[in-house]
C-alpha cells in the first residue's frame, strides 16, 4: 500500500539538516512470520515504518501486536522454540547482519509494567543501559543523566533524591525512568509494548506526551490496547487480528475512513 | 422442594455440630503446633539443667580453654570450637562458587530436560544418609587426599602454613570437603528458587538495554544476593551440626593446628564419640554445656540465613 505523506518535504529537509542518510524506512519486514512451537504468532507481516514518526499496533488481544513488537529487537529469542522466517531490516540493515547487543542498542524498548532495577537508586538504574554498552562516555554520567531525565519529564521530581532506590517512585514515574534509562543508551527506535496499561490516566497524559515530543529524536512504534490512544499519539497505525496485519495506514485514514471492513468493525467496537 | 428445608428446629443443631467439630479441629491442630515449640523449650531447657555442673565449675572459662582431659577433669571446648568453625568455613570456601555455579546454570541457562535431570540428581544427593558420606570419606577421599591431593597441596603452596604437616589423609580439609559436598545440595537448591523468583521482567530489562547473557545474569544475581547470602549462611548452620560424617574422617584430636592436614575435632563430633562412655558427671555435664553451645550457635545462624531467605521471597512477584 502506498502511503504519502502530506509533509514529505519537510521531512526530507529535516533528515538533512540532522545530517541523517536519507533513507525514509527506520524498519522494513518482508514476509515476516513468527511461529511458537507450530503455531503461527504473526503471518507474513509487510511493513515499512517511516523514520522519525510514530507509529501504533493496534488489535484485540492475543493477535500477535506484542510478537511483531518483540521481533523487532530479537526479545523473541529469549522465548525457547520461536522461529521467524521473512526478512527485517532495521535502519537498511538486515537485522541477521547485527550483533544482537548493538541492535538492542540501537533499538530499545520499554514494556508494558514499569521494570526498573529495584536495587539500584534512580542514578544508576538511569545510567545502567548506557555502562552495559561500554561506549566511551563522550559527557559525564552526571550530564547523561540529567539529559535523559529532562528527556523524560522526570527530572524535576527526582532531581533531589538521585540517590534514592527507583522502587520509591510511583508506577507512572517508574515508566518514565525506564524510558529515560531507555534513551541514555540513545537508541534510533523505541518499541514501547503497551506503556501505558498499567498507569493511571495521568501519568499516561505524560507518557503520551513523551511520545509526541521524542517524535524529532526518534522512531517509536507503539503497542496499545487503547485505540483513543493509538488515535492520539500516533501517525500511522498498523491494524493487526489473529497474527495478519490487516490494515496499515495513516492514523487519520484508518480511523476515519477505513478500507478494510474488519479495520472498521474493530474501531467502532463491533469485537475486540 | 420441600425436602430440601429441614423441619423446624434440626436447623440449628446442624450449625452448631459443625462448629463443635470444627472447634476441635482448629484446638487440635494448635495444640500440635505448640507441641513443636514445646519441644524446643524443653531441649534447651534440659541442656541447660543438666550443664550446671560443668558450667559452675568452669564458667566462661569453658569457651576459653582447650584443655580436655576427662582423666584430670578438666574441660574446656576451644578445640571443639575450633575444629568445627574451620572444618565448616573450609566447607564454604569450596561449596559456595560450586553451588552458585548449578545454581545459575538450573535457574538461567540449562535446557529443560537437564535441568529437571540435574534438580533431582541435587535432591538425592541431599537424602543420601550422613553415614553413607562417612564411609566413602573414609575409604575412598581419605586414601585419595594422602596419596594425591595432599602431597599435591603441599609440593605447590607448601609455603603456606595451611599446608604443612604429614599429610595423613583424615584432617581438617578432609572433613572440610565431605562437608562441603553434604553442604551443596542445600546452598544451590534455595540459591535456584531465589534466582527463580526474580521476575523475567528484571531479566528483560537487562536485555533490551543491550546486556549480554553474562550481564543479565549479574543482574539478577544483585537483586537475589541477600536470598544466596541467606542459602550459604544456612549450608554453612548445617556444616556446623554435621556429626557422624565429619566423625569419620577429622582424626578427632582435642588440638588447635593452623595445619589443614592435622587431625582436629569438632563439637558435635565430640558428643558423638564420648557421651556413651562419659561415667563422671561432670564429664557428661561438660558434653552437655558443648551441645547447648552449639545448639545456640546453629539457632542463630538459621534465624540469621531465614530472616535474608524471607526478605527476597516476600517480595517476590512470580513469573
Amino acid at each position: 500500500m502506498k502511503v504519502i505523506l502530506d509533509t514529505e518535504l519537510k521531512f526530507e529537509e529535516h533528515q538533512k539538516l540532522k545530517g541523517k542518510d536519507s533513507s525514509k524506512f527506520a524498519i522494513t519486514t518482508t514476509d515476516l512470520s513468527v511461529h511458537f512451537g507450530l503455531k503461527a504468532a504473526i503471518k507474513k507481516i509487510n511493513l515499512k515504518i517511516r523514520r522519525n514518526t510514530v507509529t501504533s499496533i493496534i488489535g484485540p488481544s492475543g493477535c500477535g501486536k506484542s510478537t511483531l513488537l518483540r521481533s523487532l529487537n530479537l526479545m523473541h529469542e529469549l522465548t525457547p522454540r520461536t522461529k521467524v522466517t521473512g526478512t527485517i531490516k532495521i535502519l537498511d540493515k538486515d537485522i541477521t547482519e547485527y550483533d544482537v547487543i548493538n541492535l538492542r542498542n540501537k533499538v530499545g524498548m520499554v514494556f508494558q509494567k514499569p521494570n526498573p532495577f529495584p536495587k539500584m537508586s534512580i542514578y544508576e538504574n538511569v545510567i545502567s543501559g548506557y555502562k552495559l554498552s561500554g561506549k566511551n562516555p563522550s559527557e559525564s554520567f552526571d550530564d547523561i543523566v540529567e539529559r535523559c531525565l529532562i528527556h523524560s519529564a522526570l527530572w524535576d521530581e527526582v532531581k533531589d533524591r538521585l540517590n534514592k532506590p527507583a522502587i520509591s517512585l510511583s508506577g507512572g514515574q517508574q515508566q518514565r525512568l525506564c524510558i529515560a534509562r531507555t534513551i541514555a543508551i540513545n537508541p534510533e527506535i523505541i518499541l514501547m509494548d503497551e506503556p501505558t496499561s498499567a498507569l493511571d490516566p495521568l501519568s499516561t497524559m505524560k507518557i503520551e506526551k513523551l511520545i509526541h515530543d521524542f517524535k524529532n529524536d526518534y522512531t517509536i512504534i507503539i503497542v496499545t490496547h487503547n485505540m483513543q490512544q493509538a488515535a492520539r499519539v500516533s501517525d500511522f497505525t498498523a491494524f493487526m487480528f489473529i497474527g495478519d496485519l490487516v490494515e496499515f495506514d495513516k492514523t487519520k485514514k484508518l480511523f476515519t475512513v477505513p478500507t478494510v471492513k474488519l479495520t472498521e468493525e474493530y474501531i467502532t467496537g463491533k469485537f475486540g | 422442594m420441600n425436602k430440601s428445608i429441614p423441619p423446624h428446629g434440626t436447623e440449628k443443631v446442624i450449625i452448631s455440630r459443625k462448629k463443635f467439630s470444627d472447634l476441635i479441629f482448629e484446638n487440635l491442630t494448635f495444640v500440635f503446633a505448640l507441641m513443636i515449640l514445646g519441644i524446643v523449650l524443653w531441649i534447651i531447657y534440659e541442656m541447660y539443667f543438666y550443664s550446671g555442673e560443668s558450667r559452675s565449675a568452669f564458667g566462661w572459662e569453658f569457651i576459653w580453654s582447650n584443655e580436655w582431659e576427662p582423666v584430670r577433669k578438666e574441660f574446656g571446648a576451644l578445640a571443639f570450637v575450633y575444629g568445627t568453625a574451620v572444618s565448616s568455613i573450609l566447607a564454604l570456601i569450596i561449596a559456595l562458587p560450586l553451588s552458585l555455579g548449578v545454581a545459575i546454570f538450573l535457574s538461567e541457562l540449562a535446557p529443560k530436560i537437564i535441568k529437571s535431570t540435574l534438580s533431582f540428581v541435587i535432591e538425592i544427593l541431599a537424602a543420601i544418609p550422613s553415614i553413607i558420606f562417612g564411609f566413602w570419606g573414609i575409604f575412598v577421599l581419605a586414601p585419595f587426599m594422602r596419596s594425591d591431593l595432599q602431597p599435591f597441596l603441599q609440593k605447590y603452596f607448601g609455603y603456606l602454613p595451611f599446608f604443612q604437616g604429614t599429610p595423613l589423609g583424615t584432617g581438617l580439609l578432609t572433613a572440610g570437603i565431605i562437608l562441603a559436598i553434604m553442604i551443596i545440595p542445600i546452598i544451590t537448591a534455595i540459591s535456584r528458587d531465589v534466582l527463580k523468583a526474580i521476575p523475567q521482567s528484571q531479566r528483560e530489562a537487562a536485555y533490551a538495554l543491550g546486556a549480554t547473557k553474562w550481564e543479565a545474569i549479574k543482574m539478577a544475581l544483585l537483586n537475589a544476593k541477600s536470598g544466596i547470602l541467606g542459602a550459604t549462611v544456612l549450608g554453612f548452620g548445617r556444616a556446623v551440626g554435621e556429626t557422624m560424617a565429619v566423625t569419620m574422617v577429622i582424626g578427632n584430636r582435642a588440638d588447635i593446628n593452623i595445619s589443614f592436614f592435622e587431625p582436629a575435632y569438632t563439637m558435635a563430633s565430640v558428643i558423638a564419640n564420648e557421651f556413651a562412655e562419659a561415667s563422671e558427671i561432670l564429664h557428661l555435664s561438660s558434653l552437655i554445656e558443648v551441645g547447648l553451645l552449639l545448639f545456640g550457635v546453629t539457632f542463630l545462624i538459621n534465624s540469621f540465613a531465614r530472616l535474608l531467605i524471607f526478605s527476597v521471597t516476600r517480595n517476590a512477584e512470580g513469573r
